[in-house]
């Protein structure tokens, strides 16, 4: 399908070079930054520079030792693992539904439905800030939890709505041919069927709120300080190498999830190759 | 019309037939419906409503009509030519005394002092000389004795400026403007006037920023829409692996990339290139390195998506026809990737526009954007009409935007639509 090995002309052997160099140079771009930062976490002094002065765990034994991170990780764990759940059951309702809605209105539901990925974060914040504080939902879980499932249910309608356009609705109708409940089909046929859509929908949710520093900054108390709140407050200080270990944990976890991602699409796209 | 010709002799039974397959498709209708309401409920609870709560605080201003009700309530028919009338210094120091009594004039005095500075010390200095109410008659001439910014029109215009309930101020305020003493809308005085820098600065930032995500992915993802699949796959991981890499993990790596000691000024000075660590961070260029690495992602994918659409046998058939391979690319294949460049482009700006985080933590002091001002009316000097309107006009900007990016890739998948 690629015409690049059909290059006739020096011009476009040039052009093609040159899009190769280029395009190194941009991968080396957005790796090495990720890359660099890693090797620093274990090192045994605590200057960030190079070359190490050995090789050492303090770092990451000053993180779990530490009553702070070990905290943050949990609150992050905490919001992350509710905001999924949150968003998962009302996102996926809502592509079920906006797949069998028919409407003009259905453009403008699906632009308020997704808008919440658009709008500066501070905005939301803001807004949030000044609506949560009087019903006393600042500083605790719960304003947290739900501020992230709003952001986190766009990528969770988006992925399962994707994965319902290529869903035949056929095999509903045999189902009830059949004699199976409504309930009973979308258990035993909907279901399974949509299930990479929805796994990569959580792994989406998840991120999100995993990453998400700015509406943690002005909602949350000194009890719900997540893992990005507090490499914030670590980088505005002073960079240590305890955050260069927090940096690469937060990797290994963005790296899982990404491995997961591919799994899901692989496995989707075999299975989609032998029904077609 | 099928149904009467299959069913033919039982004609009648069509109507409730076509009547019941009407009904169920409303029941089905509404069902879908159903589905979609817990969570526009929800987005109305924890998203809109709290946005139209912050877009409502820009116009928002009851302090001083709360605080100075009588004042507000004499200044109402005061047309503001002159000085008004004795009744309206009158209520001015029976106010002035309720407020004291309940504590409650700092409120008020805040707000004037966004209109007028200067004016917390006109109050506080009233408040603590003023010993009881002024006998009939005697109020204009006790109040100018206290403080002789009584005496002057523009004192009296802040307040009635000020008596809300609703108030341009704000709005005005977060565009350099303001209302001078007989009411025309002026530009503010010099001293006063930054956000519309605020604004070009956020703007040219965003757009340099777009600008380096087109030239930089631009070529990635032509290699990437024209490898075979299983090579770009391959290398498609650099560019999910930042896109899945925590944004604060990513900012934390340019600034010790970055900063004086960091590795790239060490590589520098050991390579010999330079003797003194170059100021790399903290600055405009920290700033724009920084935020293309994050938003580069979000101009690759939609530029690969569109290229990859494009069919290899338009540039054959244009290179058949004796095009130069320049104008074959030129006049064919980069007008079928302006879709694409226009979906990433605007994307990267939006996202750009309302950054927040790597500004704060990688740029100095004139490198922040609107967002940093609109965090610090918040949080730190609670000047919460002020933040709301500077937000109202971000969120302004960000919906237009928006609105027109969902026009163009609305279109782009209905002509990818055609193309498949």
């Amino acid at each position: 399908m690629s015409d690049y090995s059909s290059l006739r002309t020096p011009s476009q052997r040039v052009a093609w070079t040159a899009t190769i160099v280029i395009s190194t140079l941009v991968f080396i771009f957005l790796i090495a930054p990720i890359l660099a930062i890693m090797p620093l976490s274990f090192s045994s002094g605590s200057y960030l520079t190079y070359p190490l002065p050995g090789l050492s765990l303090r770092w990451y034994d000053d993180f779990i030792n530490s009553p702070r991170w070990m905290s943050s990780l949990k609150n992050s764990m905490i919001i992350g693992v509710a905001s999924t759940v949150l968003s998962m059951v009302l996102g996926t309702l809502a592509a079920l539904g906006l797949a069998q809605w028919k409407s003009r209105l259905k453009p403008l539901v699906l632009a308020f439905v997704l808008s919440p990925v658009v709008v500066p974060g501070v905005i939301t914040a803001v807004g949030l800030y000044f609506f949560f504080a009087p019903i006393g939902l600042t500083g605790s879980y719960l304003g947290l939890i739900l501020a992230h499932t709003a952001l986190a249910t766009p990528f969770v309608v988006i992925t399962v709505g994707a994965t319902l356009q290529s869903f035949d609705t056929n095999l509903v109708r045999a189902a009830a041919s059949l004699g199976a409940s409504p309930l009973y089909a979308f258990r035993r046929v909907i279901l399974p069927l949509i299930m990479p859509g929805l796994a990569s929908g959580a792994l989406f949710a998840f991120a999100t709120s995993f990453d998400e520093v700015v509406i943690v900054l002005f909602m949350a108390g000194p009890e719900q300080r997540t893992l990005p709140r507090e490499m914030f407050a670590g980088i505005r200080e002073n960079i240590s190498p305890t955050i260069t270990a927090a940096a690469v944990i937060l990797t290994t976890v963005s790296v899982i999830l990404l491995a997961t991602m591919e799994g899901l699409r692989r496995r989707n796209e075999r299975l989609k190759g032998s029904s077609g | 019309m099928t149904a009467a010709s299959v069913t033919g002799a039982d004609a009648p039974t069509e109507v409730p037939l076509k009547r019941r397959l009407k009904r169920a498709e409303r029941a089905r209708q509404l069902k879908a419906l159903a589905l979609v309401l817990p969570l526009l409920l929800y987005l109305l609870f924890t998203f809109a409503g709290p946005i139209a709560g912050m877009l409502w605080r820009s116009v928002d201003d009851r302090e001083v009509r709360q605080i100075l009700p009588q004042t507000v309530a004499a200044l109402a028919g005061w047309d503001g030519k002159d000085l008004p009338n004795e009744s309206a210094y009158a209520a001015l120091a029976s106010d002035i005394l309720a407020a004291r009594a309940s504590g409650t004039m700092a409120i008020a005095a805040k707000r004037l002092n966004y209109a007028l500075n200067g004016f917390r010390t006109i109050l506080t200095s009233t408040a603590r000389n003023l010993k009881a109410v002024p006998e009939p008659g005697t109020a204009k001439e006790t109040l100018g004795k206290i403080n002789p910014a009584w005496r002057e029109r523009a004192t009296w215009t802040t307040i009635k400026d000020a008596s809300g309930p609703l108030t341009g101020f704000y709005l005005l305020a977060a565009l350099d403007l303001v209302r001078n003493v007989d009411g025309a809308i002026v530009a503010a005085a010099p001293d006063q006037a930054i956000y519309r820098s605020v604004f070009a600065r956020t703007f040219i930032i965003s757009l340099s920023v777009t600008a380096l995500c087109l030239i930089l992915g631009f070529p990635v993802a032509y290699l990437l829409a024209t490898l075979p699949p299983g090579r770009s796959n391959l290398l498609m991981i650099f560019v999910l692996l930042p896109f899945w890499t925590s944004l604060l993990v990513r900012t934390c790596a340019w600034i010790v990339l970055l900063q004086s000691k960091g590795v790239v000024n060490d590589s520098l000075h050991w390579l010999g290139i330079i003797d003194e660590p170059l100021r790399l961070i903290y600055n405009r260029f920290g700033v724009c390195v920084a935020m293309t690495h994050v938003l580069l992602p979000f101009m690759i994918l939609p530029l690969y998506s569109s290229m990859k659409a494009i069919s290899p046998a338009y540039m054959r058939a244009a290179a058949s026809l004796g095009a130069p391979p320049v104008t074959a690319f030129l006049r064919i294949y980069l007008p079928q990737t302006l879709p694409g460049i226009g979906a990433g482009s605007l994307l990267v700006f939006i996202l750009a526009l309302g950054y927040y985080i790597t500004p704060a933590l990688v740029g100095g002091a004139a490198d922040q954007m609107i967002s940093y001002f609109i965090a610090l009316y918040t949080t730190e000097t609670a000047n919460w009409g002020l933040a709301s309107a500077l937000g109202a006009v971000l969120l302004l900007a960000t919906v237009l935007l928006a609105l027109l990016y969902g026009k163009l890739v609305q279109g782009q998948q209905v002509t990818g639509g055609m193309k498949n």
